[in-house]
């Protein structure tokens, strides 16, 4: 196993991805996630790699949906303004199964907003990534080293199911230094890709990658076995945290550096004899709904704390069949909470029961 | 077990943020849980900028510091904007040098580090920052002189190599204070 080190949270996922065999990289700089690319322009060239800054977002999304159609793992990453303008060529790898890797390191919406940590593109990554019908694999991490951890998840899917993949990240978690252990690049096992526009000198018919299908009953056949491989995904690939959920009389679901935030909260709450524990998703698409219905058996209300306007709170309802109430704190625009408002809000759901 | 939570704050180009990494390193050279939330954005360009770094045995859940144990402060800017968020029973190491302002609270303690007028008179110009972090240590006792030495070999570019003896002795002035 690799040493421990200290790493900022943008530079190590740009090393989880290289060591995951990542070797074209196509970005562009913006705040708070250029120290990704930066990074990505030191390494890529001294290991053979492709480092490009390209002359806009959308250049580096389109490169990427080159590169990954000859098979090799690609990525890029931005920030939210950054990502609607590469939603074009997400839904162009989506309706051509192509894997590859977006990060978005989030900031403040809509617009250009402003700089500082949101969660305010949940709705983009879960909903619509893209036009079309079509989703992506969405990976919230918590911490430094869940940003290495679920870069190797990530890349590992989108190449199992052949569809993009994206880390959800955000400004704290891209800016925070942690310590953080790597995995070693001998450890990654790589698919086949017998599907990729590759030379081959006449030795096999040819590939096409292509999303254009102009036959109504052509385009409904692709997009139905898309949805049979989403269907097998939600089934198999959700992934949640169940924190002191076991005797939980209140659930708080929080994602991302947001719920470590909540976390404190929580610890601070169980001292004060409040049973309340947290659900923390992994997965953002595929949502981790049987761990919210497990919860919800001893659970009496449930709680979302984000850093946006609620934008999960929905799909918690959805996941219990609005059995339980689900209220919503948090705060937007590049506030983060603190574990104090939090209790306060555990407090008063818990109201004199506490 | 025990957790340090400390704020480091003072103008960019004052060094708070290499302070902070320098104690992250010495946490993550004493194996324990250490984050480093650093801003970012307009503040660092030309008006103050600041570091929260906890230090822990154990998980460490929230990473935000908004109650300091000790708080290290460079500038006056800072020192308005942080004093009254310092925990009770905290302490605050202020730069006297530029900070003209004695702290009104009672229930933390003030350590005044004329460590600008030092690093001037000491021939350590540019480590008021590293006298500092001397006097954080004798505070806190966070760790060792030994790792903080160990650290600055990490943390210091190779280019930049001799200037550890000078950074060492910086860290040993300040604790002596």
């Amino acid at each position: 196993m690799s040493e421990r080190v200290l790493m900022k949270g943008n530079e190590a996922l740009a090393e989880a991805a290289i060591r995951n065999g990542c070797r074209h990289f196509f970005g562009y700089p913006i705040t708070p996630q250029t120290e990704l690319a930066a990074y990505m322009s030191k390494r890529m060239p001294k290991i053979g790699g492709t480092y490009l800054q390209a002359e806009s977002e959308i250049a580096a999304a389109n490169m990427v949906l080159g590169a990954a159609s000859a098979g090799v793992r690609a990525m890029t990453s931005s920030s939210s303004p950054g990502i609607s303008l590469k939603t074009e060529a997400i839904s162009y790898m989506c309706g051509s199964d192509l894997p590859c890797l977006i990060v978005n390191v989030q900031r403040g919406g809509p617009g250009l907003g402003g700089i500082q940590a949101s969660q305010a593109d949940y709705w983009q990554a879960t909903k619509a990534p893209g036009h079309g019908d079509l989703h992506i694999l969405v990976f919230a991490p918590c911490s430094v080293q869940e940003m290495v951890d679920l870069v190797g998840k990530a890349f590992a899917l989108a190449d199992q199911y052949r569809m993009p993949a994206m880390i959800l990240a955000d400004g704290m978690l891209g800016q925070m230094m942690e310590p953080v252990v790597l995995c070693e690049p001998g450890e990654v096992q790589m698919v086949e890709k017998p599907w990729a526009v590759t030379g081959h000198g006449g030795r096999r018919p040819h590939n096409i990658v292509n999303s254009l299908f102009l036959t109504p009953d052509e385009l409904e056949r692709t997009v139905k076995e898309r949805f049979e491989r989403y269907r097998k995904i939600e089934k198999t690939e959700a992934l949640a945290e169940n924190y002191m959920t076991d005797d939980a009389d209140y659930v708080i679901v929080s994602y991302g550096a947001c719920a470590r935030i909540a976390k404190s909260a929580v610890l601070a709450a169980r001292e004060k004899g409040v049973k309340v524990g947290l659900v923390r998703p992994l997965t953002l698409w595929p949502f981790p709904k049987q761990d919210l219905i497990k919860a919800a058996e001893h659970a009496k209300e449930f709680l979302c704390v984000e850093m946006s306007m609620g934008q999960m709170v929905d799909d918690v309802r959805l996941a219990i069949s609005c059995s339980r109430p689900v209220s919503f704190f948090g705060h937007t625009g590049g506030i983060i909470p603190t574990p104090a408002e939090i209790l306060a809000e555990i407090e008063k759901m818990a109201g004199g029961n506490a | 077990m025990s957790t340090l939570r400390t704020l480091i704050a003072g103008f960019g180009g004052q060094g708070s943020l290499f302070f902070g990494k320098v104690i992250s390193y010495c946490g993550l050279h004493d194996d324990k849980n250490v984050t480093n939330l650093p801003s970012y954005g307009p503040e660092m360009r030309g008006g103050t900028a600041n570091c929260s770094v906890i230090i822990s045995d154990e998980e460490i859940s929230s990473p935000l510091v908004l109650n300091p144990d000790t708080l290290v402060v460079m500038n006056l800017p800072s020192y308005d904007k942080f004093v009254g968020t310092v925990a009770p029973g905290g302490n605050i190491i202020l730069d006297s040098t530029l900070i003209d302002k004695k702290v009104e609270r009672e229930d933390i303690t003030a350590y005044y580090v004329p460590a600008a007028e030092l690093a001037e008179k000491h021939n350590l110009q540019g480590l008021a920052n590293i006298i500092l972090l001397g006097k954080f240590l004798a505070v806190t006792g966070f760790t060792s002189l030994e790792t903080v030495e160990k650290t600055f070999e990490k943390v210091v570019p190779a280019k930049k190599a001799h200037l550890i003896p000078k950074n060492i002795e910086a860290v040993k002035l300040g604790m002596e204070l």
